[in-house]
């Protein structure tokens, strides 16, 4: 491979990772780091978390400077540089209106926040996604007084406990009769509404937004109920979509993410794919899936990179899913999968602190936490072995109240 | 080679603990605790130590050569 060019699409903590470990597997050749916002890796998580609620704001927390990437790992940079097109035939891939020649190529362009239709034209109204979103969002959250968040789910709990760390009231609207239903399972909605509630959120599930009002800036919320909620700031936590559109024409299966086998290769030779746009055939469940998680994008990443350039078939990619985050000072972990067939709580869902574990056939699947860091590592590493549900059972271990 | 924790970063994911079993536990608490004197690595072992290092989602350890 020495002599030829490594070009790695998307320069947050996947491409980074591809690039790391393409090195470090001995990669001699060129490397080409393309990414769309000017910035080089930066800490994503913590944009939803203590970047909000931090005074003075905070700088944001960088993984690898241009003197590192370009010095230690020889990458060229090329960032602001959105790519447009695909040409897997004649290896070539467009961006910032340049054709680069590639041999072997990772994308890693993310996923991008869904918006609502209705809050385009009014100013107050953000999602939150890039450095440059929660920088926008900071702003205007410093002076807020109302805030309404439209979804209870990871990136709008987030937000909502940031708003309420500042002293706003806070509204959050959730479509669907209960939170995080398919992530956690339905059986959790009263835990996360209590916890809302005792910090102070009003949390109205099962209505949705008809409509903003407003004169140049949000001054309401239009719900499907009938009512109309004041608000000075809103924040759209909606979803994401995998950044594909610019694959278009290329040829490449797309479905909800860029199609990839258990190596994290395409269809396309030398192409791969890495991190939240990546729809990839999990060895450990044995299914197809697509996780927007940080630790997923950063064992893709490497595994990407490193097969990528690397002779012979690919080594498989197999991850337990892992996710984090922190509403009103508790912090929520899931490791896994949703189960489906039976859900274990250990401990009291109406204590601070509790486990659950999810089952599927014989197997444990996944592992909910709510403040039991140590519990979820301890699964989490069953998991990663494959436990079976007996043996799940065997390792409970009364969570201290 | 030394691995380092920054205490007040740490938070105690324990994906270091998957990634190098012999180098780093978890405490009953979710505190993490370096299982050799110092941070000290032992030979054989300084590949799992960066894995542990790169896969830490907050960058709050780091392993190096102290200069003599």
């Amino acid at each position: 491979m020495t002599g030829s060019r490594l070009v790695v699409v998307g320069a947050s903590v996947a491409g980074l990772r591809a690039v790391e470990a393409a090195r470090e597997a001995g990669f001699r050749g060129a490397i080409t780091l393309v990414g769309a916002e000017p910035y080089a890796p930066y800490d994503r998580p913590e944009l939803s978390k203590t970047f909000l609620t931090a005074t003075p704001e905070p700088s944001p927390r960088v993984y690898r400077d241009h003197s590192e990437l370009a010095g230690r790992l020889g990458v060229e940079l090329l960032l602001g540089t959105p790519a447009t097109r695909l040409d897997p035939g004649a290896r070539k891939l467009e961006a910032g209106g340049g054709l680069i020649a590639y041999d072997r190529l990772v994308i890693a362009t993310g996923a991008r926040a869904r918006t609502l239709p209705e809050g385009r034209r009014l100013g107050g109204v953000h999602t939150l996604r890039t450095l440059d979103d929660a920088r926008a969002l900071r702003r205007d959250l410093v002076r807020a007084r109302q805030v309404v968040v439209i979804g209870a789910g990871f990136v709008g709990a987030e937000v909502a406990s940031s708003a309420r760390r500042r002293g706003c009231a806070v509204t959050i609207v959730e479509r669907e009769p209960v939170p995080l239903a398919a992530a956690f399972g339905a059986r959790f909605g009263d835990v996360w509404r209590r916890l809302h509630e005792r910090n102070g959120c009003d949390l109205r599930c099962g209505v949705s937004v008809t409509g903003l009002r407003g004169a140049g800036r949000v001054e309401s919320v239009l719900l499907s109920d009938g009512t109309a909620l004041d608000a000075d700031l809103v924040v759209a936590g909606v979803g994401a979509t995998p950044e594909t559109g610019w694959l278009d024409g290329s040829g490449l299966e797309v479905d909800d993410g860029v199609l990839c086998d258990e190596t994290l290769a395409t269809r396309a030779d030398g192409v791969y794919a890495a991190g939240d746009v990546a729809r990839w055939r999990n060895p450990l469940y044995g299914r197809h899936m697509r996780v927007e998680h940080w630790t997923a994008a950063a064992e893709q990443g490497a595994a990407a990179g490193r097969n990528a350039v690397t002779a012979g078939p690919g080594t498989p990619c197999a991850i337990v899913p892992y996710l984090w985050s922190d509403w009103h000072g508790v912090r929520i972990q899931f490791a896994g999968v949703a189960g489906g067939d039976e859900i274990e709580v250990i401990g009291d869902l109406g204590a601070p602190r509790f486990v659950a574990l999810h089952r599927s056939g014989d197997l444990l699947t996944g592992v909910l936490g709510v403040d039991s860091r140590a519990q979820v590592a301890a699964y989490r590493s069953l998991l990663r072995r494959g436990a079976t549900w007996r043996e799940a059972l065997a390792a409970r271990r009364r969570v201290a109240p | 080679m030394k691995i380092s924790v920054e205490r007040e970063r740490c938070e105690g994911h324990g994906l270091c603990v998957d990634a190098a079993p012999e180098l780093f536990r978890l405490d009953d608490d979710g505190e993490l605790v370096l299982l050799h004197e110092d941070g000290e690595v032992p030979a054989g072992q300084e590949d799992a130590a960066l894995a542990a290092v790169r896969v830490c989602p907050i960058a709050a350890l780091s392993a190096g050569v102290p200069a003599a």
